[in-house]
């Protein structure tokens, strides 16, 4: 530590640590467009320029190291003059259409103009326009709104692993596109939806079916059913401005019938499902010899990686449908059966913190007979529009429980939320399965928390198992790396798409920061904490479609309605 | 002739090749197939490890590199500093116009492609149009238009016949 003189006042400085990182701390504002927390600082957009004593012209904040001495001003008039024209520029090829986007009300672009002062556009620049890329039922790519900021290429590249898109030609023609400037659907993009979360503008955002949920909703015809993932509930309250890691559950549920849902399901009932599925495939594995370690398949993100990436490992890949796609199969076989309804005339919703799901359902694997398990899609964003479109408040509105047979949960199953929840979840399960008895303290400390790779090794019965837990894609990279290396020491490894898990997904809120993401995660323990039912196997709905409908875990009905199997897919790598 | 090396020959020249690499690689493909086509921007990436998004964004940074394979007339419109004081901006237009194709591009019959560059050395000409290593001077979107026709006669004839 030593001190440095930022406009006036002496401020702390770490060694080691950018400009920006002090003044930050101290709690002076430098705005920044390009800027990942992080990551290796890019430079290029130069919004976070200040002035240092001595050093000739503008420094920008971001990327250059405090020194001892160092005399910063960061509102001097060459600044904010500065600022401004940068702004200036941004603004003079972006189109007017503020009132139509969909980033209208939150986006970086506006506010950096509002909060610098830019109020008329001093530069009329040529406008390169380029069609909007509708191809990807996950993600549209409008290039019109791009700023090139270059965040969505650092964040597919440098966290995911992926590289589904880069920077296109040079100059005033540069643009952000896929390889061969091809559609997003052929690329190798994964849906993951994180460059949506990264982009300051509309340039990236989720393919919305709020109109085809509606018209399903206004159809006498149909009953129309849906499903919330246990991310969604703890997310939903910040888009009506409540902190971060408000539960919203009861009133959700109630919202979602007040909005003309006729069933409203959670789908941590299938989470529990999906533990006693996986549960029991990972000890037939190890018992008969099948292929380890086994990966799980709940995101459908890493999935398409997989078959992209590192086709090898499919086998590995658990062969469980993700609890969305194994509600969805229940939905419209058990529960159509029982209620007498033509599965036809069912429209199922799903509500999802991920924009990889709206590909998942339409993957030719999930459905029986022609029917998709499940209709649509919404992220929680989109959640928040249908909500706003009908008029209802879920803040105002009493909590109402689900309904059955596919309401009541485990907190086990809410825990597949965050990275680390269905590792917790299904050892909590394993030990009861395969000693008998339940363990003393459910929570499994090691597993929790926002760290991107988690091991723990732990003894279940007489079996003494490896596990490991990866969030974000450049993990799971990692860790298969190692694994095709040589390591033989993990048998069961949860992986998630997004860095954090679904609290941190494609389809959540915008403008999270990490604080944000863990209070998300603290609101999904602290459910956990305060639940009766903590473990999967005592689920007692669980049992019972087991002994009215699906007989046993791995049995005939579960594989032809619960399990699936994945191909290698030629991409553009 | 001499013979044309394949992608893999090329690949084969560079043992353990890293990024640093990727720009000769790239050119000798292009000198070998006279463009980069999909398939060897993906057995480059595979080579040196590295995704075809970053090789394609690599090669649309540089003018030299085309994703078309020449067509049968290859037109290099002169953009250089005396070409462009001379008019070569509408000499341009008018390829263009006429074509219906922009630079880098190769019309859909295969007879004809498009290149643009900077200068050919010949400045006293400008503007100058080279199809094929034969140069046009002082070259008017007319006298332009006149040459492309005939190049498509001689092509139309050389089919019939």
């Amino acid at each position: 530590m030593f001190a440095i003189e930022a406009n006036g006042q002496t401020i702390e400085a770490k060694r080691g640590e950018t400009i920006l990182q002090s003044l930050k701390r101290a709690g002076i504002n430098v705005p920044t467009i390009c800027h990942m927390e992080g990551l290796l600082p890019s430079g290029t957009c130069r919004m976070c320029v200040v002035e240092v004593e001595g050093y000739g012209g503008l420094i920008p904040s971001c990327s250059y190291p405090v020194a001892e001495g160092m005399k910063i001003r960061t509102n001097t008039p060459d600044v904010m003059t500065t600022r401004k024209t940068i702004i200036d520029l941004l603004l003079s090829n972006h189109p007017d259409d503020c009132l139509y986007c969909a980033r209208n009300g939150n986006c970086d672009l506006a506010k950096l103009a509002a909060d610098n002062g830019v109020r008329e556009r001093s530069y009329q620049g040529g406008r390169n326009r380029r069609p909007k890329d509708i191809s990807s039922p996950s993600i549209i790519r409008d290039p019109d709104k791009c700023i090139l900021c270059g965040k969505c290429v650092r964040m597919c590249d440098e966290i995911q692993g992926v590289s589904a898109i880069d920077f296109i030609a040079r100059g005033s023609k540069a643009f952000i596109g896929t390889a061969f400037n091809q559609g997003l659907n052929v690329s190798s993009c994964i849906n993951c939806g994180q460059c949506i979360l990264v982009c300051p503008t509309a340039a990236l955002s989720e393919h919305k079916y709020v109109n085809e949920v509606l018209q399903a909703l206004a159809d006498p015809d149909k009953v129309v059913v849906v499903q919330h993932a246990p991310a969604v509930s703890v997310t939903i309250a910040e888009e009506f401005g409540f902190a971060p890691g408000t539960d919203f559950d009861g009133k959700m549920t109630a919202a979602l019938r007040r909005v003309g849902f006729d069933r409203v399901f959670d789908t941590s009932f299938t989470a529990d499902l999906t533990i006693m599925e996986e549960g029991s495939e990972l000890v037939d594995r190890v018992q008969n010899g099948g292929a380890l370690p086994m990966f799980t398949s709940c995101s459908p993100g890493w999935v398409k990686f997989v078959e992209e990436f590192y086709p090898e490992f499919l086998p590995n890949v658990s062969t469980c449908k993700s609890p969305q796609q194994m509600m969805g199969a229940i939905i419209k076989s058990f529960f159509a059966q029982k209620e007498k309804i033509d599965p036809k005339n069912i429209v199922s919703v799903s509500l999802m913190p991920c924009t990889a799901k709206k590909f998942e359902c339409g993957r030719p694997e999930m459905g029986q007979d022609f029917v998709a398990d499940v209709d649509y899609v919404l992220t929680t964003r989109e959640l928040a529009e249908l909500f706003r479109i009908t008029g209802v408040n879920p803040a105002a509105i009493e909590p109402e429980a689900p309904d059955t047979p596919f309401g009541e949960r485990s907190s086990a199953g809410k825990l597949f939320g965050a990275s680390g929840g269905v590792m917790e979840a299904a050892l909590r399960s394993a030990v009861f399965l395969l000693t008998g008895e339940e363990m003393q303290d459910y929570t499994i400390q090691a597993l929790r928390g926002m760290e991107g790779s988690k091991e723990l090794r732990v003894k279940v019965g007489d079996l003494e198992v490896g596990a490991a837990v990866v969030s974000s894609l450049g993990q799971a990279r990692k860790l298969m790396d190692e694994i095709k290396a040589g390591r033989k020491d993990i048998h069961f490894i949860e992986v998630m798409t997004c860095p954090g898990g679904c609290i941190n997904g494609g389809g959540q809120p915008i403008g999270a920061d990490k604080s944000a993401i863990q209070a998300r995660m603290a609101a999904l323990y602290q459910i956990d904490s305060d639940d009766q039912l903590r473990v999967s196997h005592k689920n007692e709905w669980v049992q019972r479609l087991y002994k009215e409908f699906l007989g046993k875990p791995l049995g005939h009905k579960s594989h032809e309605l619960l399990h699936t199997h994945y191909d290698k897919r030629e991409v553009l790598l | 002739m001499p013979s044309v090396k394949s992608v893999e020959t090329i690949l084969m020249d560079h043992p353990d090749a890293g990024r640093d690499h990727l720009i000769p690689i790239l050119q000798e493909i292009q000198e070998a197939e006279g463009y980069l086509s999909q398939e060897s921007i993906t057995k480059v990436g595979r080579a040196l490890e590295m995704p075809s998004s970053k090789i394609f964004g690599v090669a649309t940074f540089f003018n030299m590199f085309r994703f078309q394979a020449k067509g049968k007339y290859h037109v290099m419109v002169c953009r250089g500093t005396a070409c462009h004081v001379k008019g070569s901006g509408r000499a341009l237009d008018m390829v263009t116009k006429a074509l219906k194709i922009q630079p880098g591009e190769t019309t859909r019959d295969k007879a004809f492609s498009l290149e643009v560059v900077a200068c050919m050395g010949a400045c006293g000409l400008a503007p100058v149009v080279n199809i094929n290593g034969q140069f046009y001077a002082k070259v008017s979107p007319m006298k332009l238009q006149r040459i492309i026709e005939e190049c498509r006669e001689k092509e139309q004839t050389h089919v019939h016949a």
